[in-house]
């Protein structure tokens, strides 16, 4: 008689290391699963990289000039040359100008208010008012930069002697942002591709893996063994935490050498917010497959995941632009805490305190699904 | 602990509208081995799997190894070895990966020399890294019968595990069978075979959800009643069609050129027989054989049946 029929039915670090190096071995046979892994990242990464690194030109402007002086015609005429505005509208109210930019015929709607020439030469708070519909960010990001030096080098000529003084730019440009407040930038762009890749990946990996052994008609042999839940879904989902793990650091490295993405610092933050959404997201992955019978019923589950999850975490459009319900929605998704983390941690430097409440959703994540999934999960063929 | 390693009572499963085992009562004394037949889809793989807590039964309580085959299914599970019908080891993962898989997951001390010895019995270690799924369907077998014994089971349960494998390997497969029972392990086997029925201490015969018949092959035969005649001769087989619509004749099966004639009323069947005991046809008096048991008892269910 073998001995392991007296032993207590506790949890079991033997049968968990068997599924993991099973689990494992069949990951390294699969060389499509493999490639995956490794080459989706990149791919992604680039497509999304050409996108950051656009930097389109001449793009549509409309202006409304209030002031005939010869700072504003300098201050116009250095504006078309930096590159980025092309002024296809000369408007002749602000009313006009406003519904041009509510068309979206134009990307910046740039009005020079009637007292701009006598504020220069007087040196009292002369300003020039930039709208940007930012709600491309990408686009527009080349031309925001090209406005900020434009005070300092428009009038340079018209400015000799008296009136200029150092030190002090001669005008202010004041830009108003429309349809993306939170100004989401082209860096944050790779942090939001590192929640879409890692969930894309991680769930439908999981997702398959348990609805596969079904169908291969493994799972019959694996249940006729004292293997338990829990100890099945560690073991399957502990190599693809490693396989999270080097996308994550992949696209990081990716994003710091190629889109010189700031890492501001928040580190702890950042690792604990990548390990805790890498399980929630296998988790996921694990519930999805004691529900789908088959891998494409799988397949069609995490595909049906990935769309709120890259449409309303804030990755495709500023969350706080959303209305209330897709708001509401969107913090149920994991991919949004997550966002919130990986910006706040990558871009501003915020640590585990200034981020806990993200982490926390997260953390309850985990621990809501892993619970259903592990409710879910049948011991039995019935 | 009494001589039963299965002991159970009044087992029922259903599959939405389908009754699919019913009332199935089944004892197997230790060490023996019981040969499980059946048509298709009577039920055969539906049982093993209740009995290794694979499936719930709806109903139905007893024993299986002094446990309580529901309540302590894992416990069942642990000391009970289950050969699939359908190949159920890792594919993708070579031969030594699954067997080092089977004996971490059953936590088996000295794990490498238990999978070296199992590789050196099976005669696959020069093949060890060979992947499971290029194995024919023989060596596929024996693979999977390694792998159900190796945690050195109480009871083994094999689902047709020779269906689709050629003989000479059948009879390899089937010397092993003996070899495990002789040394106390209990084996329950479903299979097709008739010359498999024969070589099992005892025979189990379900149809259609229902336990038709129990005991050893003699035991059977003898309980069915059943009185057969064998006709010889020319053309003898091609009589089948005929008798089988008289009256007291209960099946009438060719057998090569021959014909077997059974019922369970002796004088009915002679009558019957009577106008064809004529050249070049002789007919006598023979010892029924399991298959035409079966055969008569398959006949029966899917009258009760309908
Ligand atoms: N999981 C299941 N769901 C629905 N029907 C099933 C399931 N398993 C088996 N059946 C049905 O139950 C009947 C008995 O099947 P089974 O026990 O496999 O028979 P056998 O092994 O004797 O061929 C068959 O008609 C089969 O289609
Ligand atoms: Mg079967």
């Amino acid at each position: 008689m073998s001995g392991a029929v007296e032993r207590r039915s506790g949890l079991s670090g033997a049968r968990i290391l068997a599924v993991l190096i099973k689990e494992f071995i069949q990951l390294t046979r699969d060389r499509l699963t493999y490639a995956m892994i490794l080459v989706m990242p990149i791919v992604q990464l680039l497509l999304f990289g050409y996108a950051i690194n656009s930097d389109p030109r001449d793009l549509p402007t409309a202006v409304l000039v209030q002031d005939q002086g010869p700072m504003a015609r300098s201050t116009l005429s250095a504006l078309v040359n930096s590159g980025y505005f092309e002024i296809v509208r000369t408007a002749s109210s602000p009313a006009e100008l406003d519904a041009a930019v509510a068309r979206g015929e134009v990307q910046f709607a740039l009005t020079i208010p009637a007292d701009f020439t006598r504020r220069v030469v007087r040196g009292d708070g002369a300003q020039i008012l930039v709208e940007a519909d930012a709600s491309d960010p990408a686009a527009t990001g080349g031309a925001i930069a090209a406005l900020a030096s434009l005070p300092r080098t428009a009038l340079s000529r018209d400015l000799v002697g008296a009136a200029s003084k150092p030190g002090a730019d001669p005008f202010e440009v004041v830009i108003h942002r429309r349809y993306n407040p939170e100004a989401v930038t082209a860096y944050n762009i790779v942090p939001g591709l590192l929640g879409v890749i890692l969930s894309m990946t991680l769930v439908m990996m999981t997702a398959l893996g348990v609805t596969r052994e079904y169908e291969r008609g493994t799972m019959e042999s694996l249940l006729a063994t004292p293997a338990r839940p829990i100890e099945v879904m560690i073991g399957k989902l502990a190599p693809y935490v490693v396989v999270g793990l080097i996308q994550t650091t992949v696209i990081l490295i990716l994003a710091r050498v190629l889109f010189a993405v700031p890492m501001a610092g928040g580190w702890i933050a950042l690792g604990l917010g990548v390990l805790l959404f890498i399980v929630g997201s296998l988790a996921l992955g694990f519930l999805i497959s004691t529900v789908a019978r088959t891998q494409l019923q799988a397949m069609q589950m995490s595909f049906f995941y990935m769309m709120p999850s890259i449409l309303l975490s804030g990755f495709m459009f500023p969350f706080r632009g959303m209305p209330d319900w897709a708001q509401a929605l969107g913090s149920v998704i994991p991919v949004t805490h997550f966002l919130r983390v990986v910006r706040g941690a990558l871009l501003k430097g915020l640590d585990v305190v200034a981020l806990w409440p993200s982490l926390g959703a997260l953390a309850l994540f985990v621990v809501v699904i892993a619970g259903a999934a592990m409710a879910r999960y049948r011991t039995t063929l019935d | 602990m009494s001589d039963l390693a299965v002991d159970v009572s009044g087992l029922n499963k259903s599959f939405g509208p389908r009754h699919v085992v019913q009332d199935v009562s089944i004892q197997v004394e230790k060490g023996r081995i019981t040969g499980f037949l059946g048509p298709n889809g009577s039920g055969k793989t539906t049982t093993l799997r209740m009995l290794c807590g694979l499936l719930t039964p709806d109903s139905g309580e007893g024993q299986v190894l002094g446990l309580d085959f529901r309540r302590q299914a894992e416990a069942v599970k642990r000391q009970t070895g289950y050969m699939t019908q359908k190949f159920s080891l890792y594919e993708d993962l070579s031969i030594e990966e699954n067997l080092d898989f089977v004996a971490r997951v059953h936590e088996l001390p000295r794990r490498r020399e238990r999978v070296a010895d199992s590789l050196e019995r099976l005669g696959l270690t020069a093949r060890r890294k060979q992947l499971a799924g290029s194995l024919s369907g023989g060596w596929k077998q024996r693979l999977a019968l390694a792998a159900s014994i190796m945690h050195e089971p109480r009871l083994l349960l094999l689902d047709e595990p020779t269906a689709g494998v050629d003989p000479k390997a059948r009879r390899e497969f089937w010397d092993e069978i003996h070899a495990l029972s002789a040394e106390g392990l209990t084996v329950m086997v479903s299979t097709h075979y008739m010359d498999e029925a024969e070589r099992c201490h005892d025979i189990a015969y379900i149809a259609y959800g229902r336990l038709m018949a129990r005991g050893t092959a003699e035991e059977v035969i003898a309980r069915s009643g059943l009185v057969t005649f064998r006709g010889e001769g020319p053309g003898a087989d091609r009589l089948a069609r005929d008798l089988a619509k008289a009256s007291g004749v209960a099946m009438a099966a060719p057998f090569g050129a021959a014909l077997h004639v059974s019922g369970t009323d002796r004088a009915a069947l002679e009558a019957a027989i009577a106008p064809y005991r004529k050249p070049p046809v002789t007919w006598t008096e023979v010892q029924p054989t399991l298959e035409d048991v079966f055969i008569r008892l398959m006949g029966q269910s899917s009258d009760n049946f309908q």
